[in-house]
């Protein structure tokens, strides 16, 4: 049994409920105790950071104060959230670079009876726990049930891979992690090219345009590459991918249908657990349909079309040549007729 | 006598060279923007790029130039998807995404921004984690929609419905116990910053 500090963060029992009760379910059957911190706080998301400095790392460093104290042996402080695990592994790294915000953190801190010397606690994430310190052998001797069939887009967005604080990523923008952990479940792995591009954050909320269009090439190329699903390791890109899935259908006068569950809950139906108990069936854009799928002889698969030739929404681009699609007007075929 | 002689042109420089400094001294760790070589590494790799008044190299040639109204006028911070894909790839090391972030907050100290909503929405999810030390997403969403973008709650209605009858939505906001001690916390760190 491995101890780890556990910072679960907001989305855990909302939005994301349905990776809190898979990644709870799947630890303890890797043996992996995760206590939770007590009385954690919210880490302000992108949010704070861009408000007020001081205010915003002191809100961040008091998780790490309190999680710096309830360590008994070196425990590590895991996150499952992007936004939270970077939130925290940035807090401890610049306390360090700017000894100046360190001070100012630690006399803020101070005005609520804490201390956190920048170091003193080594933050994860539970993706990158799973690979390195339970291992793919022990994840394979676990499967039960192979998720033969099914095909998968690994999709881990930004803010794990980058900006990588403590250099815990040998590739940035092309990392394979999450693809060889679904391989290790038997799933189909698409070589999926937008691994690491953005779902756009907050974006839906302050710019839906902006938001969406990234959202629509996300899920435009998953199902450009026939996959049945998305896999990802965020609740944000979760809700995104899942939720908005709806109103940038209705932006761009699409019918894409891509789910998108946590890589958690994936694990867990291959471990044999319940699938209701992994929170399948919690996302907007349904995906029990596709996980039918497991277990029954792949269909020959049709070669993914060729390239995508998309006429640009935009209409101050320059006037490019563009393949021949028949005879649609530039500007005016929808972008998934272009493609068929 | 040479100090009698400063030109007006130095003075210029000189304030570019304060905004910069100001610039630097509010962004968490060290920004490096002083290293910038200009390349435009940063805005090739920026997924948002299309909808930003300035790249952000340009807006970096900005701030080292002292246009400070109009770099605090831009709308390129408020555009920045956190995505970090320029940071990783800047040869010169410079934290970009943390230099939006102070960028943001030093156009909405000033009240230079032209599209309240991003600030809204910032304003918003800070009062609420203030508050409760905890984020709520339903009384987030519901308070920005109906502020902001009230012509899209229809399309958004079935949404909320949706999340909801699958648990994804909290009625009430969840608390921390400490409240009063992380009050005290933000308090002092307020006070921290305004001493700056």
């Amino acid at each position: 049994m491995s101890r780890y500090l556990y910072y679960p963060g907001c989305s855990m029992d909302g939005s994301g409920r349905a990776y809190g009760e898979s990644l709870t379910a799947v630890c303890e059957k890797l043996g992996l105790t995760m206590s939770e911190i007590d009385d954690w706080n919210c880490c302000g998301a992108t949010e704070y950071v861009g408000v007020s400095l001081s205010p915003a790392y002191a809100l961040i460093a008091r998780n790490l104060a309190i999680a710096a104290k309830s360590k008994t042996d070196g425990e590590p402080l895991v996150a499952a959230c992007s936004a939270c695990y970077l939130n925290l592994a940035k807090a401890d790294n610049y306390m360090k670079e700017r000894p100046q915000l360190g001070e100012r953190v630690n006399v803020a801190l101070d005005a609520g009876g804490l201390h956190y010397d920048p170091g003193s606690v080594e933050i994860r994430h539970l993706l990158e726990v799973i690979m390195n310190d339970v291992g793919l052998d022990q994840v394979r001797a676990n499967v039960v049930k192979p998720l033969t069939g099914l095909r998968v887009a690994p999709y881990l967005g930004c803010m794990l891979p980058r900006p990588d604080p403590d250099h815990r990523w040998k590739n940035h923008e092309r990392p394979d992690d999450l693809d060889r952990l679904l391989a290790a479940l038997g799933a189909d792995v698409v070589d999926y090219p937008l691994k690491t591009e953005c779902c756009g954050g907050h974006m839906t909320q302050i710019a839906p345009k902006v938001g969406l269009e990234l959202i629509r090439r996300l899920v435009d190329e998953a199902e450009h590459e026939l996959a049945d699903m998305m896999v990802t390791v965020c609740p944000m890109c979760q809700i995104n991918i899942d939720a908005y899935q709806g109103e940038m259908n209705a932006e761009f006068h699409t019918k894409h249908r891509m789910p998108i569950v946590f890589f958690t809950q994936l694990m867990g139906v291959a471990f044999g657990l319940d699938q209701k108990k992994m929170g399948i069936g919690r996302e907007l854009t349904d995906a029990r349909p596709a996980l039918k799928k497991i277990g029954k002889q792949a269909q020959p698969a049709a070669e993914p079309a060729g390239p995508v030739h998309r006429p640009r929404p935009d209409k101050r681009a320059l006037p490019m040549p563009r393949m021949e699609t028949g005879n649609v007007p530039a500007g005016e075929a929808q972008p998934s007729e272009v493609r068929r | 006598m040479v100090v009698a002689q400063v030109s007006p042109p130095l003075l210029a420089a000189d304030s570019g060279v304060r905004f910069l400094e100001e610039v630097s001294a509010k962004t968490a760790g060290v920004s490096r923007l002083e290293m910038c070589i200009q390349c435009g590494t940063c805005g090739g790799s920026c997924p948002s790029a299309d909808d930003m008044d300035h790249t952000p190299r340009m807006l970096f040639a900005m701030i080292r130039a002292g246009m400070k109204e109009e770099a605090l006028r831009s709308n390129t911070p408020w555009m920045c998807v956190s995505c970090y894909h320029c940071v990783v790839r800047c040869p010169q090391g410079v934290h970009i995404a943390d230099v939006m972030y102070t960028l943001k907050g030093m156009a909405e100290e000033a009240k230079s921004y032209r599209d309240g909503t991003p600030p809204g929405f910032a304003r918003v999810f800070v009062g609420q984690v203030e508050t409760f030390g905890r984020s709520w997403e339903l009384g987030l969403t519901a308070r920005h929609y109906l502020r902001h973008f009230i012509l899209r709650l229809p399309r958004m209605t079935p949404m909320a419905i949706g999340l909801f009858l699958r648990g994804r939505i909290g009625i009430l906001p969840n608390r921390i116990r400490q409240r009063k001690q992380l009050h005290a916390i933000l308090r002092r760190a307020k006070e921290l910053e305004q001493v700056s």
